[in-house]
């Protein structure tokens, strides 16, 4: 477009006619031809402020890092995040900007891996961790780093149930009820999903010791099944916006959040029997850390997350704390639940995926036909 | 496509791929022509190559497994005719809605026709959620629709209504131009010949605009065929039942699966492709056969 | 996607020529189907937009508009679009030259690739980017050590736009530009125009409504992109989000009002291209009154 301009000048050896258009459509030229090349300076400026800016590193006076993490921890990021800058700031005078980055738990892995330039993962499963210290950038002893598994905070799976119970929800066996609509999202795409099967499927196979009882038992509770939402946020929605289903299976603290977010008037917690511990790991990403000289700021941010201010804020977003004498302190708000570990009915992560959710493992099993 | 052809004429022989015919006297061929291919390649066809590159890195008998899975096959199929049934639909209600901007007066006419572009500017999540809460049973048309018993979301017919939204403006805009440069004349002269209303729409009328007709269903069939944003807040994503061919491709990469999510795109971008390639090559035909 | 002529003009046109003017009835039929088909398709959409957005009020709709994560994705999505708008016009200008100005073989070939990026899902569309330069490829570790950030930041969601929008201003512009045919340029070549001049003296002033049509239809999608963008973006909240994934995320925290509040920024976008086109049908009447 820009030698458009410089042809505005008119060639004098043009015959009359030409000129004649070219006066006619004068004052709608130079308009629109301004108009180009304003826009297109602008652009250009912008596309190499754009490249610039996205290349420059932060001064180390003061540090940036970039958690990513899953979606149902916006809020607890956002209340860590304050109460560590106000730390770090007290104790080594450095000003710390934590950025936040939330999505599926694998999606999230999989732009780390693809060159998302993560300080610290904060993911819904140790798989999702494995997955990027296969492509190296994280250590493959990470889950031994940090205390607990590197777990600083645990979950279980709870059950969602409109006002009253109006379907009498127990437990997992209520479930299977023939008319009975249970609203949980896609183990594919969604983390939080996979806890959601491994619970329903560690309890059958804890009360009857099968494999294929657990199967045939999961796979009936997935008939009940109409909507597979793509992430977990997508199944609390469609639950509660929506007004599909009698129970939605989801995260204790999901849970807790829909009770604050939509009244306790319109829903309540079923806290089922037995259910699992779900444990979502935490880690520094090596290779970036290393690469941003970010290593001990990152290293202080992770152990934070296990002192006892920290861990009063992960019980106050209603996961349960590591802290014993937190977790006391809260312990009204947590209600007793047998809990069984993955390593307990699954090995680990890798095993776990592999036999129920990698392609035709358990969870294409029970919807082939 | 590009081998010399064994036509005697002589012209045709010399016309070589991507050269100009030496008759033309216009300036500017090397040019336009050179940058238009950088410009291409670099957008698209180099980043394309390396998704076909990748799926070739895959065994062959891992592929074929890949992409002829039952599954993967199930969400072929939907994504197909959900698209094909969108596709009629946007042939029908386009067709329909240039034939009334272009032909009625009628208060707020104009802002229908700007509307018609809403479905590229508003995300295509928006449109989703949009839709999903509407039609839900809570919702202002599901509410209705539950008293008579019909659930449309969820269902490969919720998948069918995002579809019509985001392919319909393409219809009404390759249909609309043409509609509007057609004669009165040609009309005038068929009603004038003793030929009815009808048989003037269907012999003079119709056979003129097909082939913007055929590009606009085309174009919002190809697009629809790959559409995800919109789709997966309504569609209920149930395998073998609404699980549609873009979520497989999701779903394989949330497993860390590349070679499968490129071999699922990549048969889903062929499909897509020799769509658009019949359809050109038919309109250019017509074209000829037109003029 | 063509332009043809002003349909004002031919509405006039049809409105004098009386004698196929269709019975009354059957126009009020298909009017109301088409105020049907809108009802369904386009008004009830855009009334929930604003139902949600203005739910608790003009107070929580106006703080959510101007909260400084909307403005820094506002400012992402306009930026993207201005980068991504005049490429691919001067791009789309080029090819409807070489495409509809001269014969050659392989040209149907060669518009169906120009057609491609409507074909591609763009989950795909952004999935080959991060293919090509995420730091699993040669290409991409390359970039990475030489620390030049392309996809996560504001460079890739730029490309991702690119090749979304890349075919609506030369699939604007190739129908119209045939339709013209070449003796206008063949003739004023014959009288000594050199390549530019014969470009900007007939051809531009030939093509300019439809180029800029083709600019709208490219903005509008440009500032909607979700799917391409999403997967090249990051989602670095106030750094790489734009607005559609805005909405989104504001969505996922049950943030329901200001969600839509913010998509309704661009249900505004869109309706300004309203005015914009207004102006230019009016200012192309005018024009050619005074030329005819």
């Amino acid at each position: 477009m820009a030698p458009v301009t410089v042809s505005i000048s008119e060639p004098a050896f043009f015959l009359p006619v030409f000129n004649q258009y070219e006066e006619t459509n004068k004052g709608n030229h130079i308009m629109n031809f301004t108009r180009f090349t304003r826009s297109q300076v602008t652009a250009g400026l912008l596309l190499f402020s754009g490249f610039f800016a996205s290349a420059v590193q932060a001064a180390p006076a003061n540090v940036t890092l970039l958690n990513v993490s899953y979606d149902p921890t916006r809020e607890l990021y956002q209340a860590e995040n304050a109460a560590f800058t106000s730390y770090w700031k007290q104790k080594t005078g450095q000003t710390v900007t934590i950025n936040q980055s939330h999505g599926g738990s694998g999606k999230q892995a999989r732009a780390v891996i693809d060159g998302l330039e993560a300080d610290v993962v904060t993911l819904a499963l140790a798989y999702d961790i494995d997955a990027i210290a296969d492509s190296k950038l994280i250590a493959t002893n990470w889950q031994q780093r940090l205390p607990q598994n590197s777990t600083p905070y645990t979950s279980t799976i709870v059950f969602v149930v409109r006002k009253g119970n109006p379907k009498h929800i127990r437990s997992w066996d209520d479930l299977v009820k023939p008319g009975t609509s249970v609203i949980t999202p896609n183990p594919k795409t969604s983390g939080g999903a996979r806890w959601n099967y491994l619970a329903a499927w560690g309890y059958k196979q804890k009360q009857t010791g099968s494999a294929t009882q657990a199967k045939a038992f999961v796979k009936a509770l997935y008939k009940n099944v109409p909507v597979l939402d793509t992430g977990a946020r997508g199944s609390t929605l469609t639950f509660t916006q929506r007004g599909l289903g009698d129970v939605l299976i989801a995260w204790e603290n999901e849970a807790h959040l829909v009770i604050r977010e939509f009244g306790a008037d319109k829903f309540e917690i079923v806290a089922p029997p037995v259910s699992i511990l779900a444990e979502p790991p935490v880690a520094i990403v090596d290779r970036n850390v290393d690469r941003h000289g970010t290593r001990k700021v990152a290293e202080a941010y992770l152990n934070y997350l296990y002192t006892p201010q920290a861990q009063e804020i992960i019980a106050r977003n209603s996961y349960r704390p590591r802290n014993i004498t937190v977790f006391r302190k809260y312990a009204s708000s947590f209600p007793n639940i047998r809990l069984f570990t993955i390593r307990e009915l699954f090995g680990t992560w890798r095993q776990a995926q592999k036999t129920h959710f990698s392609d035709g493992g358990t969870f294409d099993q029970i919807y082939a036909p | 496509m590009f081998r010399a052809s064994p036509l005697p004429d002589k012209q045709t022989r010399t016309m070589l791929p991507f050269k100009r015919n030496r008759r033309q006297i216009l300036p500017g061929f090397g040019l336009s022509m050179g940058y238009t291919v950088f410009y291409l390649s670099a957008i698209v066809i180099v980043p394309l190559a390396t998704l076909v590159a990748g799926s070739f890195r895959i065994a062959p008998d891992l592929f074929v497994n890949t992409v002829t899975s039952p599954r993967v096959l199930a969400s072929y199929r939907l994504s197909l005719s959900t698209a094909l049934i969108a596709a009629m639909f946007n042939a029908f209600f386009g067709f329909l809605t240039a034939w009334t901007l272009v032909r009625y007066r009628f208060p707020g006419r104009k802002v229908l026709d700007a509307l018609v572009d809403l479905p590229f500017a508003l995300p295509t999540a928006v449109a989703g959620i949009c839709f999903a809460t509407l039609y839900s049973p809570v919702g202002w048309v599901g509410q209705f629709l539950g008293r008579f018993d019909i659930q449309l979301i969820n269902a490969p017919s919720g998948i069918v209504i995002a579809l019509i939204f985001i392919g319909f403006p393409f219809v009404v805009r390759t249909v609309q131009p043409v509609l509007a440069e057609l004669e009165p004349e040609i009309e005038e002269a068929a009603h004038s010949l003793g030929a009815s209303r009808w048989q003037a729409f269907r012999r003079i009328l119709l056979p003129h605009i097909f082939p913007a007709l055929l590009t606009g269903v085309t174009l919002s069939f190809a697009r629809a065929i790959g559409e995800y944003g919109s789709v997966i807040f309504i569609a209920g994503n149930l395998p073998f039942r609404t699980e549609i061919a873009p979520l497989m491709i999701m779903s394989k990469l949330d497993q860390f699966d590349y070679d499968g999510a490129a071999a699922v795109a990549l048969v889903l971008l062929l499909i897509s492709f020799s769509m658009l390639l019949v359809l050109n090559s038919v309109q250019r035909w017509q074209e000829k056969a037109y003029r | 996607m063509q332009t043809g002529p002003n349909p004002d003009k031919t509405a006039l046109r049809h409105r004098t020529g009386t004698s196929h003017q269709d019975p009354l009835a059957v126009r009020v039929i298909l009017i109301f189907l088409t105020l049907l088909f809108f009802g369904g398709f386009v008004f009830l959409p855009l009334a929930l937009v604003f139902a949600e957005g203005f739910r608790k009020g003009a107070a929580v709709y106006i703080e959510s508009i101007r909260e400084p994560y909307a403005i820094a994705a506002l400012e992402l999505t306009l930026t993207t679009a201005a980068i991504v708008v005049p490429l691919n016009a001067v791009f789309g200008v080029a090819a409807a030259w070489a495409v509809s100005k001269f014969t050659f073989r392989g040209k149907t070939f060669l518009v169906s690739l120009l057609d491609l990026p409507f074909a591609v899902s763009p989950v795909i569309a952004g999935l080959i980017f991060v293919l090509l330069l995420g730091s699993r490829t040669t290409l991409g570790s390359w970039l990475g050590e030489h620390g030049i950030k392309l996809i996560f930041s504001t460079p890739g969601i730029v490309i991702a736009t690119l090749f979304v929008t890349f075919p609506f201003v030369a699939r604007e512009l190739i129908p119209l530009m045939e339709s013209q045919g070449r003796e206008e340029e063949e003739a004023a070549v014959t009288l000594g125009a050199k390549g530019w001049q014969v470009f900007s003296i007939v051809t531009l002033p030939n093509i300019r409504w439809g180029l800029l049509y083709g600019m709208i239809l490219c903005m509008a999608r440009s500032i909607g992109e979700f799917g391409a963008v999403s997967v090249v973006s990051g989602h670095i909240r106030g750094m790489t989000n734009t607005i559609p994934l805005h909405v989104e995320i504001l969505y996922s925290e049950y943030n329901y009002a200001a969600s839509f509040a913010v998509a309704s920024i661009l249900v505004f976008l869109a309706l300004a291209t309203i005015v914009v086109r207004s102006i230019m049908e009016n200012a192309l009447h005018n024009q050619q009154q005074t030329q005819f």
